[in-house]
């Protein structure tokens, strides 16, 4: 994926504002940064979700190649209806179909549940599920859509340390895999633990863009966050904790 | 207009009926007015053409609305010489009536009211049989102070209503109004298609008075003639159904249509009678 | 998948039952044997009329309203994400009927037989746009509700104000007919007005499954599985308007039915509207086919209204609903 110097309006105000950024396979971008900075418009404006100025990539794919291009969870645990889990996860083959559903898909359905740890919950019904296994379900129907960029919106908000870990474990696999990955996030903990990559966004701008050490450096902490945070190199990777507020007349 | 020959047996019949009826009207309306009174206001559609038929020039003063109306007043072009009422008893009351002339079970506020303020009114009910017509036509006139015109006015309609009974087998017809509404047993209607050689399938299915006939009952009744009514202006789907290609399938003569001479009992029902008659003779001319 | 479809051999078995019961009840009380043979061989005079003229018409129109009707709901519901949707709730059909009685009164309709449906389904249009620009899928179950109680209300009297002027004294009368449905005394020649809009709208709301699965999970899920949401809403809007238009021009607004009908089979089916669909257009059917029974076997001499069948089992669905959300809501 690729953006250049796209640009989203709301009235005269940008509400995001030139950013360019190329998202290459095996990276596991985080995108982080306060509220109100522009990350939701970001991700569904990158998609053609809505009007842009500049550039991008995917949303200038016609509208069946982009589904097999991209897929996207989009913020919050949102399902209408009482649907099966299975039925579910099988909506992300949507954009693979001609006709009906063939055993391809069919193997695709079950390795996603696999993947998500789900598959004794394929009778369950989804809206009757944990915040937790609805999130899990949720990413099961994008690994289902088996495409090469996954593009999340917050899909760790509100979980438990256990639902958080799993999921960012496999958006990590799916990197590995050779696939992109773009996550919206706000716990900068997470996002320094696992993501490869950080993209710092503030008032719609790309403010540091690098690995996890550089970004979440001090000054841009302070400046963005109006915090000081905690770093430490462990053997299992990077730790951060945000500790304190910084004062903001500085 | 009521010249003919009447058959002298009938006559007689008529004739004591109609003075057994006569003496009836007398003791009713005996306290209602003595002598004959000068502005009569008439505020029902029915008591309208009777007044216009039986009142002396310059008695009556006004009439209602509906008397000009085509489809349900016989009277349009004598009504247009009249000052119009709503049947409202402020107007009336401006009117300022000897009489007035009303139903006996519409606007029953309105009477109250007028006697109230010491009007006198005359209550007439509807007509439900033949003779009930000559009855009602001494009952206003003698009210009007007209009993003379009265009286021969009613036994030309007597005669003539005899003259034009019609023997021989029965043909079936079948009253259809709009949402599939017929008229039954026990009403002026049904009496006269009997008079005039009908047998009304609507009362063979049980209907009394006026009441719903299902079509599909129509349709096995299996009517010679359908009589339905003129149809108003703004097509609406009650109305719908007297178009219904079933009722049009089972080929009966339905050319006959209700009109404002079936509305009331006054003597305009000879109208009536004579068309459904000339029907009948068409009918038997037609095997 | 093998549950959905012993669901639909279920449901098409019960609707070719009613569909039979509507073709042999009736006031005239004719015998089983004779009725049949009259519809099929065309033999017995009068027995003919009834079955093939009078008869047929009501069943295949019965058939016909409620599977638009179920299926409409149900395509609605799914779009909206909201099981409050349904034609006669939401004001589709009440606009629709003030379409039909504008085409009646003014006297299109009869200098031009195709006015009618065609002036039904203008106003259905109508009410869907405004529903839809009001409470989209992201607006919610009270702005649905009140845009619907608002655009019911107005179309309402905009009926009953055009019947009241009417110089026709029946026109009056005939308020509580548009309102609530009937299916007495209809003709073939209302099939053949009906029949063409109602199966069109029917066809392109059946093609609306895929999309409407999606939406299940957001618009911005679904257009990013490749639902394209534009060309899906006019797609709804279109199918609606003609299928509810044209059964509201030949039946009068039958309420409710797009209601009860996917809320009873939503579970049955596992909830995916691709599913839902098909099986509330059988299931609509049925729910119109038993109530038009019903309405002959209750009251077989009078013209009791199909649509006060349908709120007596729908109201209190409707008021089941609210409750459950209000739990929810709350």
């Amino acid at each position: 994926m690729k953006l250049e110097n796209l640009t989203v309006r709301r009235g005269q105000c940008p509400v995001v504002d030139g950013v360019d950024l190329t998202v290459a396979k095996g990276e596991f971008i985080g995108l982080i940064g306060p509220n109100g900075a522009g990350k939701t418009t970001l991700l569904r404006a990158a998609l053609g979700l809505l009007p842009f100025e500049g550039q991008s990539s995917l949303a200038s794919l016609p509208v069946a190649a982009r589904a097999r291009a991209a897929a996207f969870l989009p913020q919050g645990r949102d399902i209408a209806w009482p649907v099966g889990v299975a039925d579910l996860v099988a909506l992300g083959r949507g954009p693979h179909l001609a006709g009906a559903m063939t055993g391809a898909d069919r193997a695709a359905v079950d390795h996603a549940l696999d993947r998500m740890g789900l598959a004794g919950f394929r009778a369950r019904q989804a809206t009757a599920l944990s915040g937790g296994e609805q999130a899990r379900v949720l990413i099961a129907r994008a690994l289902a859509q088996d495409t090469p960029l996954l593009l999340a919106d917050e899909p760790v908000a509100g979980l438990d340390p256990e639902a958080q870990l799993r999921c960012m474990q496999v958006f990590a696999d799916l990197a590995a895999e050779g696939r992109g990955v773009v996550v919206a996030i706000h716990d900068l903990g997470l996002a320094a633990r696992h993501c490869s990559r950080l993209v710092m966004l503030d008032k719609g701008r790309v403010v540091a863009d690098g690995p996890p050490r550089a970004v979440l450096g001090a000054e841009h902490l302070a400046q963005v966050f109006h915090v000081r945070g905690y770093h430490a190199e462990t053997p299992e990777g990077l730790v951060f904790q945000p500790i304190a507020l910084v004062d903001r007349r500085y | 207009m009521w010249g003919f020959v009447p058959r002298s047996d009938r006559l007689t019949k008529a004739a004591a009926l109609a003075l057994r009826a006569a003496a009836a009207a007398l003791v009713l309306c005996a306290p209602v007015q003595a002598d004959t009174p000068a502005r009569v206001v008439s505020i029902n559609l029915c008591t309208d053409q009777l007044a216009m038929l039986l009142a002396a020039p310059g008695q009556l003063v006004s009439v209602t609305h509906l008397a000009r109306d085509p489809l349900s007043s016989s009277m349009v072009a004598e009504a247009s010489v009249y000052t119009i009422n709503r049947g409202q008893a402020e107007q009336v009351f401006l009117l300022d009536p000897d009489l007035v002339l009303a139903g006996t079970y519409t606007s029953l506020a309105t009477v109250d009211l007028l006697r109230g303020l010491g009007v006198s009114v005359l209550q007439v009910p509807p007509v439900t049989s033949l003779a009930e017509v000559a009855r009602q036509v001494r009952l206003v006139g003698q009210a009007l102070g007209q009993d003379e015109a009265a009286e021969a006015m009613a036994v030309a309609f007597e005669a003539e209503v005899a003259a034009l009974q019609v023997t021989g087998p029965q043909a079936t017809a079948a009253f259809y109004f709009a949402s599939g509404y017929t008229t039954g047993k026990g009403t002026l209607a049904d009496e006269v298609l009997a008079l005039t050689g009908f047998s009304n399938a609507g009362a063979a299915a049980g209907v009394t008075g006026g009441g719903l006939l299902p079509l599909e009952r129509l349709v096995l009744a299996d009517p010679q003639v359908i009589v339905t009514a003129t149809p108003y202006p703004g097509a609406t789907r009650s109305e719908e159904i007297l178009s219904h290609p079933a009722l049009k399938a089972i080929g009966a003569e339905t050319g006959a249509r209700t009109d404002a001479d079936w509305v009331c009992g006054t003597p305009h029902i000879l109208r009536a009678i004579r068309r459904m008659a000339h029907l009948r003779a068409t009918l038997a001319a037609a095997p | 998948m093998t549950r959905g479809r012993g669901i639909t051999l279920a449901l098409g078995g019960l609707v070719m039952g009613l569909f039979l019961a509507s073709l042999l009840i009736g006031p005239a009380g004719l015998g089983l044997r004779d009725s049949l043979r009259a519809l099929v061989t065309g033999q017995g005079e009068a027995v003919v009329l009834i079955m093939r003229e009078i008869r047929l018409p009501r069943a295949v129109l019965g058939l016909l309203v409620g599977a638009v009707l179920g299926l409409s709901g149900a395509a609605l519901q799914g779009f909206l994400r909201n099981p409050l949707a349904e034609p006669g709730l939401i004001g589709v059909s009440s606009t629709a009927a003030l379409g039909a009685v504008l085409a009646l009164q003014t006297g299109l309709a009869a200098a031009f037989a195709l006015a009618l449906p065609l002036a039904a389904l203008a106003g259905a249009g109508v009410s869907v746009l405004l529903i839809l620009a009001l409470a989209g899928p992201r607006g919610g179950a009270l702005a649905l509700i009140l845009a619907g109680i608002a655009i019911s209300a107005l179309a309402g009297a905009g009926t009953s104000l055009v019947l009241n002027l009417s110089a026709n004294p029946f026109a009056v009368t005939e308020i509580v007919y548009w309102m609530m449905g009937s299916l007495a005394d209809r003709s073939m020649l209302h099939v053949w007005l009906g029949a063409p809009f109602m199966l069109a709208g029917m066809a392109l709301l059946l093609t609306l499954g895929r999309g409407l699965d999606a939406l299940t999970l957001g618009e911005d899920a679904a257009q990013a599985m490749g639902v394209r949401l534009t060309r899906l809403r006019w797609v709804l809007i279109l199918g609606t308007a003609l299928a509810v238009g044209a059964s509201v021009a030949v039946a009068g607004a039958v309420g409710f039915v797009g209601l009860v009908v996917p809320h009873v089979l939503r579970p049955l089916v596992g909830a995916m509207p691709s599913r839902l669909l098909p099986a509330s257009a059988l299931g609509g059917a049925a729910m119109v086919l038993a109530a038009d029974v019903a309405v002959r076997l209750i009251a077989p001499e009078q013209d009791l209204k199909l649509g006060v069948l349908t709120a007596l089992v729908g109201a209190p669905f409707f008021l089941h609903l609210i409750w459950r959300m209000r739990k929810v809501e709350a």
